[in-house]
């Protein structure tokens, strides 16, 4: 199958950049292994930053510069810049497709302060405002007749014989067969890898990286990987996210004692830090909204009650809720340049999986559905422009034959993917160490060496998701590794990424 | 706890020891420990993303928020063609939202959405398109081009959004296979995780409808022919 612009998921990133490819006027295919409305943006709940000074006053510069000292040094002031002057005008763009964003009472967009911003500047919808930017995405690209292609799975960026990009190979998840695509600019928009924590991620089960793990392996650059953010308070036992607004609003962290230990309205790394001190001290933590009130509660967090009655049995209006860091947000991904291009030429990338030096060291809440829609529009016009000069397709074979293996079932993979998520959190979570980190090296090396003493016991080929996630793991495997090489090359504690004397 | 399971050729029952969990972690469990072969869907855990909608006990739940129950029958959404186990083929159904251009047509600039506004189309833009209420409803059984509840509702949120400057068009769209087609059973409203009434919403739309113009074409038929019946229950509908 051929077409001018191939986009390779349909999240945030993915959709903005297909409608604007779309509407520079080129024929667009947008892939995704699930459906579109199922990507992991559905699952934001604070809010989208753009200095409107809807509820106080505000300052696109203070913006730039609450960015800049979140990221530590590490992002590029110009990208910085840009993305944030385009924040009112996104905003605005948003609006004008239909996000039902919570409104001032003199109809104006409302705005709340989430941890790092200066003054109120994220706009939100309730505590849904993902789900509603996604869904809204996905009917206006349904409005511009995107083609989008649902269950398919990326397995290889094909590049021609001068290396660039001009396609790729996916698998029909319903069928198990291999199709290739061919086209003039490819965008990967596939999210981020915070499941490699596995467990201990707030993630949605789908963001192993893969996009990310692809590219590599096609010889795109990677950039930062080692910078996880954490976030103070997953649930205990699911990690599923308690909003940080629950802290903001007065929310206290208390441990088995019953004693405060940190001031709740730091830095997400340093009151992870915090927590974890506290843990290896061999305390339990746990989240105190219970003086907030049951009316306030359902008002402003009845999400939060909801999932805490659920997963961990408690109701917080009478119950302090469990709780410990998770992995939330990854900051490194591929690198591009300034037009969104990869180190492959023809590769372009956006989103999670992209690193556009907007985060460096530390993404502040708000900023990421702020890049995808920013950075998705980038991505879409440039790789349509790209499209528009190129006259011809060209075409490749694949190279990457991994499943033509022969797999032997020695090993269990959903054991040892469970292991590696425990290992990573232990070993390269928020506190690193030289010799731990080589110890996970070592045994991401060996899982990535003991590959096809693995392999699946489903054979059948129709929708075989045991298939799916070993192909998913194999990509876990890669991130993982760029992340602990990373983080083994960065000496000093910078952002989230902290290392600790042996 | 033993469950049962509709596996591709019949039901099969497996007991996993395991209490106070979500029907999810259940489905999680056998996958990595019992059998690797079930194939189910699922992505956030937590309620939003809409991916794990299966039927339990004859009624549509999201498997990540249902607390599974001892001797729990397990089957995958009605009216919509089976891919595998719990999984099924939800390309059809979505196809609707195109069919009823469930987006915004032309932005009306002059518009002012208070935070009141905001409130009257709030509960239809949390749809998680689960695909739930697709599932329940029994029209699909006589006409598979029913547009169906959450196109329906998603129809609403825009013809009662300010900022849509052609209302008209979207009432034009839902003429056929649309509004007049539901019997206003409530199957969708009682099944719809989100607390969404689509069958409040489509009554709304019947009476923009005749704002517009259009009448209940089973009126007109009343008394005439075996299918005049269908599609309306003897009450007004609004
Ligand atoms: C619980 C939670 C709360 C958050 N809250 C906020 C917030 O309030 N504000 C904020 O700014 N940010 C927030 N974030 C972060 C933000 O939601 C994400 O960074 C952002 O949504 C990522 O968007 P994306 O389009 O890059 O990727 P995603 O939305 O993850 O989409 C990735 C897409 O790629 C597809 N894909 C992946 N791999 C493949 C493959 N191999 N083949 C084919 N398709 C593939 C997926 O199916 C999906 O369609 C939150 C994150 C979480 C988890
Ligand atoms: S209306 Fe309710 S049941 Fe139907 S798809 Fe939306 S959330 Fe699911
Ligand atoms: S009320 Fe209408 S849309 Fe809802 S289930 Fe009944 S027939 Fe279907
Ligand atoms: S897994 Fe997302 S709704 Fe259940």
């Amino acid at each position: 199958m051929k077409t001018d612009v191939l986009i390779i998921g349909a999240g945030g990133a993915g959709l903005t950049a297909a409608i604007a490819a779309k509407k520079a006027g080129v024929d667009v295919v947008v892939l995704t292994k699930e459906y579109p409305t199922r990507s992991q943006t559905c699952m934001a709940q604070g809010g989208i930053n753009a200095a409107l000074g809807n509820v106080a006053a505000d300052s696109i510069e203070d913006h730039i510069q609450n960015t800049l000292k979140s990221a530590h040094g590490l992002a590029s002031e110009e990208a910085v810049r840009y993305m944030c002057s385009e924040a009112p005008a996104t905003i605005a763009w948003l609006d004008s497709i239909g996000v039902c964003f919570s409104r001032t009472a003199d109809a104006k967009i409302t705005q709340r302060k989430l941890g790092g911003a200066s003054a109120p500047r994220a706009c939100y919808a309730q505590d849904y405002t993902g789900l509603k930017i996604l869904h809204t995405l996905y009917e206006e690209a349904l409005k511009h007749d995107v083609e989008m292609k649902n269950e398919k799975l990326l397995l290889e960026i094909l590049t021609d014989e001068n290396g660039v990009a001009c396609g790729a190979v996916v698998m029909d998840i319903r069928s198990g067969s291999k199709e290739s695509y061919f086209a003039k600019s490819v965008i990967l928009a596939t999210g981020g890898y915070s499941r490699i924590y596995d467990k201990n991620s707030t993630n949605s089960v789908k963001s192993t990286g893969d996009g990310i793990a692809v590219a590599a392996r096609a010889g795109a650059k990677l950039l930062d990987m080692e910078f996880v953010q954490f976030h103070p308070t997953g649930l205990k036992n699911s990690s599923i996210l308690i909003s940080e607004s629950a802290r903001g609003e007065g929310g206290y962290l208390l441990n088995s004692k019953g004693e405060r230990f940190t001031n709740e309205l730091a830095p997400r790394d340093e009151v992870s830090r915090a927590i974890y001190a506290e843990m290896n001290k061999g305390e339990d933590i746990f989240l105190d909204i219970r003086h907030l009130g049951e009316a306030f509660i359902d008002e402003g967090l009845p999400q939060e009650r909801k999932l805490a009655k659920l997963y961990e049995n408690v109701d917080p209006v009478y119950d302090l809720i469990p709780i410990k860091p998770v992995a939330h947000y990854t900051m490194g991904g591929i690198e591009v340049d300034n037009n969104s291009q990869s180190s492959i030429e023809g590769l372009y990338a956006c989103g999670e999986c992209s690193n556009h030096r907007v985060h460096g060291a530390n993404r502040l809440g708000g900023n990421s559905l702020l890049e995808i829609v920013v950075f998705g529009r980038e991505a879409g016009e440039n790789a349509a422009k790209r499209a528009q000069e190129i006259a011809s397709h060209a075409t490749a074979s694949a190279k990457d034959d991994f499943l033509a293996q022969e797999f032997t079932q020695e090993l269990d993979f959903y054991t040892l993917r469970e292991e590696l998520g425990n290992l990573l959190y232990a070993k390269v979570g928020i506190v690193r160490r030289e010799s731990e980190l080589q110890e996970a090296l070592g045994f991401v090396k060996e899982c990535q060496q003991n590959l096809t003493k693995m392999g699946t016991q489903e054979s059948s080929l129709r929708y075989n998701t045991n298939l799916i996630e070993f192909l998913e793991f194999r990509n876990m495997l890669d991130a993982s590794e760029a992340v602990i090489t990373g983080a083994l090359a960065r000496k000093e504690s910078v952002g989230a990424h902290f290392m600790a004397k042996e | 706890m033993k469950v049962t399971i509709q596996r591709e050729y019949d039901f099969i029952e497996y007991d996993v020891d395991m209490q106070d969990a979500t029907l999810l972690e259940l489905l999680d469990k056998i996958k990595t420990q019992q059998d690797n072969t079930l194939a189910y869907s699922s992505g956030c855990r937590s309620s939003v993303c809409g991916s794990c909608a299966v039927r339990v006990n004859d009624k549509e739940v999201l498997a990540c928020s249902y607390k599974v129950q001892e001797g729990d029958k397990i089957e995958p959404l009605k009216n919509m063609p089976l891919l595998r186990d719990l999984v099924v083929d939800m390309q059809k159904s979505l196809e609707a939202n195109k069919r009823a251009k469930t987006w915004l047509s032309s932005y009306n600039s002059e518009a002012k959405l208070t935070h009141e506004d905001e409130k009257i189309n709030e509960l239809q833009s949390d749809c998680i398109l689960c695909g739930s209420c697709y599932s329940a409803c029994p029209v699909y059984a006589v006409n598979e081009e029913f547009l169906g509840p959450f196109a329906l509702t998603g129809v609403w949120k825009y013809v009662s959004d300010k900022r849509e400057g052609e209302p008209k068009e979207k009432i034009d769209t839902i003429q056929t296979n649309g509004v007049w087609d539901c019997t206003l059973c409530n199957e969708c409203t009682v099944v719809c995780p989100q607390g969404i009434s689509s069958k409040a919403d489509i009554e709304k739309l019947r009476a923009k409808s005749s704002q517009f113009g259009y009448m209940d074409p089973n009126f007109g038929n009343f008394g005439g022919g075996f299918d005049s019946g269908f599609g309306f229950d003897g009450s007004p509908s609004f």
